[in-house]
């Protein structure tokens, strides 16, 4: 193991988002057009779901007889369907024997099988739309897909977030990055706010939250348990963002009580007053995604614009600045004293390959590399 | 690499994956771990342009070799008419394919037809193995299946802008019509039947297809893996068939009963081989990082718990977990955060051999003379075949149990995880190099199995476990052992208690094992065992614990016990050991 990456804490970039439908559609804006974090930009409709029906079968139709099954049908495909219509019928013995298939749904028939003897419906189109998310400009379009939004903003990553998109006014609800979000610090104003937090948020914050009507927390560390009586069940794995509730959590250390990192805590106090987006999705696997705060700075001017891949590239240098993630130095940042090659025990005795760090406090300590992320300057 | 007359391994380098982004290329990452190989051995291994191949004096290698997992693995849907029968040969197959499987779609399966039809859209797999009927079976069923599909229309998981591969290993006589369905939508690919006829499968056709449109669409659409293609010398393996190949050739070789297991970060791979029969299952949710939550999830807190020597809050557990899930590369520095996570991997590898075993079962659907021993039976046929006491070795290999600063904690997880019967030898993978040797098996067998035997397979010890009711107190079994210096030792195996005895790797000791009557260590309820027990770095272990070993729901106890049995095979520094003690006190 060798180096983590670590979150992104911007004052000033420039960022392109790119908004894409899930399947073809509609662009609705033009290269150059300003957006807003409510503008629609694309629209489309996703085919609607499809139920099948065993006609054959209802109609008593035997196996070895199933291409018979076009005469019986009073629809053909491409037909609409109310519910509860008759799409099919067979009256035999004179009257006597009288069976109706009856569509299910209301919508379109799409197939009728001759092999099985089964009468597909699909309803109809679920219309989609894809908002800007975030205040700019149009940079690009792509053909029937989407668009490129371009804007001047600071960026933070969270490392875990639940909650969707969203967007609302920053208010920094603590003073210090070491204070817990408590209950007491909200009220009824803050409905539609991004809050701030510190060291933590507890459980009853964001119930109270989830009623006043706050759209979005943002807070150093949670328990683990807090947000499982938020959510309403356990999260397995994590791939998240299609959370039904109504609060986007968006947490920048770790679980349990962690400590705002200095310089995220400072950026977003420089927010304050200002609308924010918001997305707490998260995806710990391939793809990695990680929480996202995005503040528009109205400017158009390049802010900062780096290559990150050839910071990452370089890998792990001396006097470059390091995070611990994880105990006994959780959250101390320092700077890299050396990389020794030769694989070192540690408390664990685990052999592993180490770095030595001269942290903040003035301590010295010897910690694995694949416990400490590289801080960008 | 040859060292005189022998192949041997000669060092290993690792680094982090750069398939995501912001590098979005495999070869970085290969690079960086092969950088450490060559700073670890001075030889150069790359150029400009990759690896060097073949080899001029101290530069280059002669043979490149290398397994993929990238993207979470090859995700797959498959389907059959029905569950228990050519569906359940399906998974299997995929499974033996080094693939995960997403979902099984069968006619049977409880599900309404949109219902299914709405899961194939929403998947998102990289390829479908689509089996169902025997050759001469239903037609009809199949082409309803292959009609489901249709109109799915489910769309690749990497890139959308090519066709879902799909392999259709089902009755002959409705390839055609399946052809006239799918072939215009998807890269359809027609092998043999899966299950020709109900008393046998054939998933050997399937596999082959799999791995080869693995290849051709899945792979060459990952970041950075055309240029990795160019530079091995054969074909990228999916590492969970790697892995498989060579636990089937540690059983082949020694002609016994094995069960193996790889234990990943997001996910469990259990592989047995059990009278020639092969099974891999993989618990695609399960695993030691970006899965450690869903463990908690599905195995409860209680059960991670129960297997902590000291006091933790609940909730601290909890965040310790998650806080790995996030962070999932961190390594454990402490000793408690190393426990914590021993106490994961039990259970992780407890739920991974259940859903083995749910697989690991006779095929269904064959008819079979009764007796009338049999109907009382019958309940048993929907059981595993895997019987403990039968199991020769258990193998042990990824990144958790091969990094394990301690030999002795590997064994005990595998025991109480695995909970073998009877005398069985424990084994793992040295630095985790199993699935590597299984693509080099392929390509040169010799070199393959002589680095298996000398370099990876680490010889853990035995256990001997009596097997049977063990309410009373006491001495379960006499164990007299004549041990290579000449000398012997007799022992008991006694209940509730754990015991190591020495015996060194490549060592071996012809034991004589009196179980109490109603108990069995392999010759029958109350029958002596004569058997020749193979050593290792840890030794024998005689477990008098009993199965199903459940520790004690008392925690004051159960911490007790735990510490007892941690000290019996020095599986953790006394000096933690001590420190958990006093805090009993």
């Amino acid at each position: 193991m060798a180096y983590t990456p670590g979150l992104k804490v911007k004052r000033e970039i420039v960022l392109q988002k790119t908004r894409r439908l899930p399947i073809p559609g509609e662009v609705l804006v033009s290269k150059g057009d300003k957006v807003g974090f409510e503008t629609i930009v694309a629209r489309t409709k996703v085919p609607g779901d499809v139920e099948t029906i065993r006609a054959s079968q209802i109609l008593g139709i035997e196996a070895d007889d199933v291409e018979e099954l076009g005469q019986y049908l009073l629809k053909k495909v491409g037909d609409r369907v109310g519910k509860g219509e008759i799409v099919a019928k067979r009256i035999s013995f004179f009257g006597l024997s009288k069976a109706f298939v009856e569509s299910p749904v209301e919508g379109t028939i799409e197939h009728v099988s001759d092999i099985t003897g089964q009468v597909t419906i699909r309803e109809d189109p679920v219309p989609v739309e894809v908002k800007a998310y975030i205040p700019g400009r149009i940079v690009d379009v792509i053909q029937k897909e989407g668009v490129v939004v371009e804007t001047t903003a600071s960026f933070i990553q969270g490392i875990f977030g639940i909650g969707g998109e969203t967007h609302g006014q920053v208010r920094m609800a603590v003073k210090s990055p070491e204070d817990s979000l408590t209950a007491d610090m909200l009220d009824s104003s803050d409905k539609g706010k991004i809050l701030i937090g510190g060291a933590m948020v507890t459980g009853d914050t964001l119930k109270k939250a989830v009623d006043i009507g706050v759209k979005g927390i943002v807070s150093g560390g949670v328990e683990d348990k807090d947000l499982r009586d938020l959510l309403g069940y356990e999260i397995g794995v994590a791939i998240t963002g299609q959370e039904e509730s109504t609060v986007t959590l968006i947490i920048t250390e770790g679980f349990g009580k962690m400590r705002m990192s200095g310089k995220t805590f400072e950026l977003l106090k420089s927010c304050e007053g200002i609308e924010a987006a918001l997305n707490g999705a998260t995806q710990i696997r391939a793809g990695v995604i990680r929480p996202e705060i995005i503040v528009p700075r109205g400017k158009t001017s390049a802010g900062e614009s780096r290559d990150d891949r050839a910071v990452f590239s370089k890998g792990m240098q001396p006097g470059m600045m390091v995070r611990v993630i994880a105990e006994p130095f959780f959250g101390a940042i320092g700077t890299i004293l050396s990389l020794p090659v030769e694989l070192q025990d540690v408390e664990s005795e685990s052999a592993v390959r180490i770095l030595e760090v001269q942290l903040e406090d003035g301590r010295k300590a010897v910690v694995p590399r694949a416990n400490v992320e590289i801080i960008e300057l | 690499m040859k060292r005189g007359n022998e192949y041997r391994f000669v060092a290993s380098g690792e680094a982090p994956t750069t398939v995501e982004a912001p590098y979005e290329d495999v070869t970085l990452g290969v690079r960086n771990a092969v950088r450490e190989v060559e700073e670890l051995t001075g030889h150069t291994l790359l150029s400009d342009d990759g690896i060097v191949l073949p080899s001029k004096g101290n530069v280059g290698t002669d043979l490149y070799v290398t397994t993929s997992s990238a993207g979470g693995g090859l995700q797959m849907m498959v389907t059959g008419v029905i569950k228990t029968m050519t569906a359940e040969s399906a998974e299997r197959a995929a499974l033996g394919a080094g693939a995960i499987v997403m979902d099984v779609i069968s006619v049977d399966d409880g599900r309404r037809t949109f219902q299914k039809i709405d899961r194939i859209r929403h998947l998102r797999p990289d390829m479908i193995l689509f089996s169902g009927g025997t050759d001469g079976g239903t037609v009809r069923h199949v082409l309803g299946i292959a009609e489901l599909i249709s109109t799915a229309e489910p769309k690749a998981r990497l890139g959308a802008g090519y066709e879902l591969p799909i392999v259709y290993a089902g009755n002959k006589d409705a390839r055609q019509q399946i052809n006239k369905i799918l072939g215009k939508k998807f890269a359809l690919k027609v092998v043999d039947n899966i299950r020709p006829v109900l008393s046998q499968e054939n998933p050997e056709p399937a596999r082959e297809a799999v791995h080869e449109l693995f290849m051709e669409h899945v792979m060459s659409h990952a970041p950075g893996y055309n240029r990795l293609m160019k530079w091995t010398s054969v074909p990228i393996m999916p590492t969970p068939a790697g892995e498989g190949r060579m636990f089937r050739t540690l059983a082949e070789m020694r002609g016994v009963n094995v069960i193996g297991v790889g234990l990943g970060g997001a996910t469990t791979n259990v592989y047995s081989v059990y009278d020639g029969k092969f099974v891999r299952t993989v618990s695609a949710n399960l695993g030691m990082s970006y899965s450690i939550c869903n463990v908690l999830k599905e195995a409860g807190i209680q059960n991670i718990m129960r297997w902590l020597p000291f006091e933790m809050d609940e909730v601290a557990v909890r965040n310790r977990l998650r806080n790995k899930m996030i962070r999932p590369t961190i390594i454990p520095q402490l000793i408690d955060a190393l426990v914590v996570e021993h106490a994961v991997a039990r259970e992780a590898l407890r739920l991974g051999f259940a859903h083995h075993k749910s697989l690991a079962r006779g095929l269904r659907g064959v008819q079979r003379q009764r007796t009338v021993s049999d109907l009382f039976e019958q309940s048993l046929e929907e059981e595993t075949y895997i019987d403990m006491i039968r199991i020769s070795m258990i193998a042990g290999t990824g990144g958790l149990l091969s990094h394990a600063p301690r030999r002795a904690q590997t064994a005990l997880m595998l025991i109480d995880a695995f909970q073998p019967e009877g005398v069985t030898k424990l084994a793992q993978d040295s630095v985790f190099m199993m699935p590597h040797l299984g693509v080099l098996s392929t390509v040169h067998a010799p070199a393959a199995l002589e680095i298996f035997e000398k370099d990876c397979l680490v010889r853990i010890g035995t256990c001997i476990a009596p097997r049977g009711p063990m309410e009373a107190q006491g001495s379960l079994a006499a164990v007299h052992l004549s041990m290579p210096d000449g000398g012997s030792r007799d022992d008991e195996i006694t209940q509730g208690e754990l015991k190591l005895i020495s015996l060194g790797e490549g060592e071996f000791a012809e034991a004589v094992i009196a179980p109490r009557s109603g108990l069995d260590v392999g010759a029958g309820l109350g029958h002596e065992l004569k058997t020749k027990i193979e050593g290792g770095v840890v030794g024998i272990v005689l477990d008098g614990r009993g199965r199903p070993l459940v520790p004690p729901d008392d925690p004051m106890r159960r911490r007790k016990d735990l510490i007892r049995w941690f000290r019996a095979v020095d599986a953790y520094p006394q000096g933690a050991l001590e420190r958990y003690e006093k805090a009993l006190s």
